[in-house]
């Protein structure tokens, strides 16, 4: 049943890594010319882009790319490897990363920002990172990229520098240099343990005899590395802290790069280094689901009173890192199905939101819930993705939300553990209560805007074509990329098949 | 030419140029700086050379005058020392291409000679201590660097002289407690030649005046450290000490004593007698724990850059120290990596440091602003970078001596010392990042939003010449690319630097 992967060593890998980093110095050179500086920021990403889908095909055929370097620690090596999940959320990534570039480029106009030459290098070096944390083919590699991606955000989370942004940053460093410690002493504690550190469907720990204090303490260990980026309360303090930075950040960063990396650290630490049967016969999974289900609720309560609207998204970004966590915590094949796919559609609903939340803010200066009566009337487009968006994440179909959150609570229903569908479903109606007054606002209340008409196209036209993305995915996941292909594949490399 | 021959060709070059410069510059005064810089070059370039040598044919003794040990005195090349005199000359190659053009503008032009002088002499002390192979010996060279180094740090600012009064009575404690512990040694051994010694202990009862000998020695040897609480001198000395000195001094001065501490403790009295039957390696470890925890904290209490590196310095040295106080192969290694890493992550540091006081006049971080990052951009990103080494990030130095260091401690399954050495890289982002932010965004009071018409600041660039940057921006390269090569440099030469016994 298991059709076994071959691998065949490509320098693809390394090279979506290096392709945004190349771009740094062209960046930072054409720092006087914005029209060419911009140039370099969307080749790199269309370059990039291209890079990872030229992965797909022998992917789908089942060859996975490899990539070598070395010696980097004792034993293990700086080595890539295009595996499915890695595929997957290198795609997520890159794709997105252009909408952004495209988005970023009228946000930072539009409001005259200063420094934008840090900005779009720092954003570069940022995709770098998580392209490198996606295509990591061990753990030593995995903690090099993901401690970059924790310094090359800073830049972009202090970018405004006020006092507030300071602080915000400070946090941030605090939350993240934190885990990465942990991190660390999770990996060498594995390593004296194992013996090597190569992530391996089904756990690289699998065979060590374990004794349940030891492997509480090193999963917990793991967890506390890894959720901080992915935002498991109550380690998720920073990521409402950090809505500081300019909205494009939060919306590639603090919705899909960063946080994401957190999760996908989930997901490589639940399977690839535990997995599925040190998850079970230590009863870490309850680790896991309970921490995540907390998380769901608490945070979907705390964005329900929380009146500025990034940081209102910011918590509800909260809670849904943590349906990728839960699906984790099932243990079974559907249920990370519905991980997967949250992790893909999350992202292209979320960044529509902080698209809508930017694009708000840069033409009306508006920052508040409570100050978008009547916004829908002057923003039409803008307020019509951010219901695409809303609607998604309540659940609702067409939107792509739908099918992951079904997936997930099929998940559930398959790992006998209804009580998490009953969670899912609350969630539900969480995100309903705090996201559908902001549409009601918008379109059925009169305010005072004092302007008319869209923000600039740049930033339009990407949010407009994220949300279509978004109901798109929702009819045909399939599309383009294949998501529900690859996450399929991810499941199968796993569980060995759908039950 | 018999590859054997070359062996104590490093500190007797230093010897030679120490003292010649005083001679030669009676006229030429200008030389002074040139001459320093062909000794350490060709020092550099011995040790090179030698280390290259111990890979191929293993451990090379010297034997001075051709007499015969334990009545002559014997230098013992092994990768050990190869290794620390190859990282301490090439450091030292850096510092003092910087120290060509910061002499001339720290130290009056008649002080030139004694100061290049000294110089010279405390590196004749340094390589003399890495390469000796007697006790006896090793007391001489440590003398020689320390007395050197007095005087380097008493030519500096106002306070200066009573730091060095202060490590001058501290220093020659410490080489005081060491001589006794010779002369206990001594006692009980009947020789001073190292090898002869490693020899002759197995055979003995462990009796009271073995363990006095050992205590004396390890107290001396802390003091030289700077091990806590024998770290009395080093804050006050790193920071009135003029630029060069300190640049000098900080990389250098506190490893030697580490490197005396792993190869009298570990390689001549061995590790069962330092762990099981006096516990040495514990009680070193604890300090060195505690001096991780003191020494950041007072660090981030500090508001002059070259007293905040300085606490950093005895936080630092705590690694190595941990590390050899494990008394695992995981941490001996560490501990020689940090060594090296510690070395180039301060001497960049200082460098910086030094920078600032030549454009600026001053380091104190209460007086750093965000033109810096207009005026002194290289300056300001390669203090950035060693920073973030400092804390460990990858692919950084800093982390991969994080990494052993970890690998050691849990390997002897000691969860506080883990604890304590991933505390303390947080510690270390604390009063970076305070740095960092003052050297990079506009500080309170000109908090209110700026936008792009925000006015550039009047200050052009004043970026310090080349002859300071390069080093400077070498040693911060060095961070990342040895990063990369630390496997390499483990595999082929620390792994046959361990002690016996792991």
């Amino acid at each position: 049943m298991m059709v076994n992967a071959t691998t065949y060593t490509s320098l693809v890998p390394l090279l979506t890594v290096l392709v945004s980093l190349g771009a740094v110095p062209l960046i930072i050179l054409s720092s006087r010319r914005p029209n060419l500086r911009e140039f370099w920021t969307i080749a790199a990403g269309v370059a990039k882009l291209a890079l990872v889908v030229s992965l797909l095909p022998s992917l789908l055929r089942h060859r996975i790319a490899v990539l070598n370097l070395g010696e980097i620690v004792p034993g293990v090596d700086l080595a890539f490897k295009a595996d499915a999940l890695g595929v997957f959320f290198a795609l997520i990534a890159s794709s997105l990363w252009l909408f952004t570039s495209f988005y970023s480029i009228g946000y930072v106009r539009g409001l005259q920002e200063h420094k934008q030459t840090r900005y779009f290098a720092y954003f570069a070096v940022c995709l770098s990172a998580t392209m490198g944390i996606a295509f990591s083919a061990n753990l030593a590699t995995f903690i090099i990229f993901y401690e970059i991606l924790t310094i090359a955000t800073y830049p972009l989370v202090i970018h405004k520098e006020t006092e507030e942004a300071i602080k915000a940053g400070r946090k941030y460093l605090a939350y993240t240099l934190t885990a990465g410690v942990f991190l660390i002493a999770a990996a060498t504690w594995t390593y004296l343990l194992a013996g090597h550190l190569d992530f391996i469907p089904g756990g690289l720990l699998k065979n060590i005899p374990f004794e349940p204090k030891t492997a509480w303490s090193l999963f917990t260990l793991f967890l506390l590395g890894v959720g901080v980026k992915a935002a498991i309360m109550p380690l998720h303090s920073w990521l409402p802290t950090a809505m500081a930075a300019p909205t494009p950040v939060s919306a590639l960063l603090h919705a899909v790069a960063v946080v994401k990396s957190g999760v996908f650290g989930v997901i490589r630490v639940g399977l690839f280094v535990f997995g599925p049967e040190l998850l079970r016969r230590f009863h870490l999974d309850y680790l896991l689901l309970t921490s995540a289900s907390l998380t769901i609720i608490i945070a979907s309560f705390l964005a329900l009173k929380e009146d500025n609207l990034k940081r209102r998204l910011a918590y509800s970004t909260v809670a849904h890192l943590s349906y990728i966590v839960l699906g984790v915590g099932l243990i079974s094949s559907p249920a990370l199905l519905g991980s997967l796919l949250h992790l893909a559609f999350h992202a292209t609903m979320k960044i529509t939101l902080f698209f809508c939340a930017g694009a708000i803010y840069v033409h009306l200066h508006k920052e508040k819930v409570s100050e978008l009566d009547g916004v829908g009337h002057v923003m039409p487009w803008t307020m019509g993705a951010f219901a695409v968006g809303s609607i998604g994440l309540v659940g609702l179909p067409p939107v792509n939300g739908w099918l992951s959150k079904w997936c997930l609570g099929w998940g559930a229903v398959a790992a006998a553990r209804p009580l998490y569908l009953i969670i899912l479903i609350l969630s539900g109606l969480l995100n309903a209560a705090y996201f559908f007054p902001i549409i009601y606002r918008a379109f059925f209340r009169q305010g005072e805007t004092g302007k008319t008409g869209e923000a600039s196209l740049l930033m339009v036209v990407p949010l407009v074509l994220t949300a279509i993305l978004s109901i798109l995915l929702g009819v045909w996941p399939d599309l383009g990329f294949k998501f529900f292909k690859i996450a399929h594949e991810v499941g199968r490399v796993i569980f060995g098949g759908v039950s | 030419m018999n590859p054997s021959s070359l062996v104590p060709f490093p500190p007797l070059i230093y010897l030679f140029a120490g003292i010649f410069i005083p001679l030669v510059t009676l006229r030429w005064r200008r030389l002074a700086g040139w001459l320093a810089l062909t000794a350490t070059t060709a020092a550099a370039f011995f040790s090179v050379i030698n280390l290259l040598q111990v890979l191929k044919q293993g451990i090379i003794p010297y034997r001075f005058g051709g007499w015969i040990p334990p009545i002559g005195i014997e230098y013992i090349l092994d990768p050990l020392s190869g290794f620390v005199i190859t990282v301490i000359n090439l450091i030292a190659l850096g510092v003092i291409v910087h120290a060509h053009q910061s002499v001339k503008a720290e130290i009056k032009e008649s002080r030139w000679p004694p100061y290049y002088a000294l110089v010279m002499l405390f590196l004749t002390g340094a390589n003399g201590i890495i390469m000796t192979g007697d006790f006896f010996n090793l007391y001489v060279f440590l003398e020689i660097g320390s007395l050197s180094l007095y005087g380097l740090i008493a030519v500096g600012e106002k306070k200066s002289p009573v730091a060095a009064f202060r490590y001058l009575v501290m220093g020659t404690v410490g080489g005081g407690f060491y001589l006794l512990g010779v002369g206990f040694l001594y006692l009980v051994t009947g020789s001073l030649n190292m090898g002869d010694v490693r020899n002759i202990l197995p055979h003995l009862q462990v009796t009271a005046p073995l363990v006095v000998a050992l205590t004396l020695m390890l107290i001396g040897l802390g003091i030289k450290m700077a091990v806590f609480p024998l770290h009395g001198w080093l804050p006050d000395a790193y920071t009135y000490a003029p630029s060069p000195t300190s640049a000098i001094m900080a990389p250098i001065g506190t490893k030697i004593g580490a490197y005396a501490i792993a190869r009298i403790f570990f390689f001549i009295f061995g590790i069962r007698l330092i762990t099981q039957i006096v516990p040495i390696a514990q009680v070193l470890a604890w300090l060195s724990a505690v001096g991780i925890i003191y020494g950041s904290v007072l660090a981030m209490a500090q508001n002059e850059i070259k007293r905040m590196l300085a606490y950093s310095s005895v936080a630092q040295v705590g690694y190595i120290g941990l590390g050899l106080g494990l008394a695992n192969s995981f941490g001996f290694i560490g501990a020689l990596l940090h060594i090296m890493n510690h070395g180039l992550m301060k001497a960049c540091l200082f460098l910086v440091a030094g920078n600032f006081r030549l454009k600026l006049g001053h380091s104190r971080i209460d007086r750093l602003d965000d033109s810096l990052r207009r005026s002194m951009p290289w300056s300001a990103a390669a203090f950035t970078l060693a920073a973030l080494a400092m804390i460990g990030v990858p692919p950084t130095v800093g982390f991969f001596s994080k990494w052993y260091l970890a690998l050691g401690t849990i390997a002897s399954r000691n969860w506080l010392f883990l604890a304590i050495i991933l505390l303390s890289s947080l510690l270390n982002a604390v009063y970076f990042f305070r740095v960092i932010e003052r050297m990079y965004f506009p500080w309170r009071g000109s908090s209110q939003k700026r936008t792009l018409s925000s006015p550039a600041p009047k200050n052009e660039s004043q970026e310090v010449s080349l002859g300071l940057l390069l080093p400077t921006l070498i040693f911060a390269l060095a961070l990342i690319v040895v990063g990369f090569l630390n496997v390499w440099l483990v595999k082929t030469i620390l792994t046959k630097a361990l002690p016996a016994g792991f």
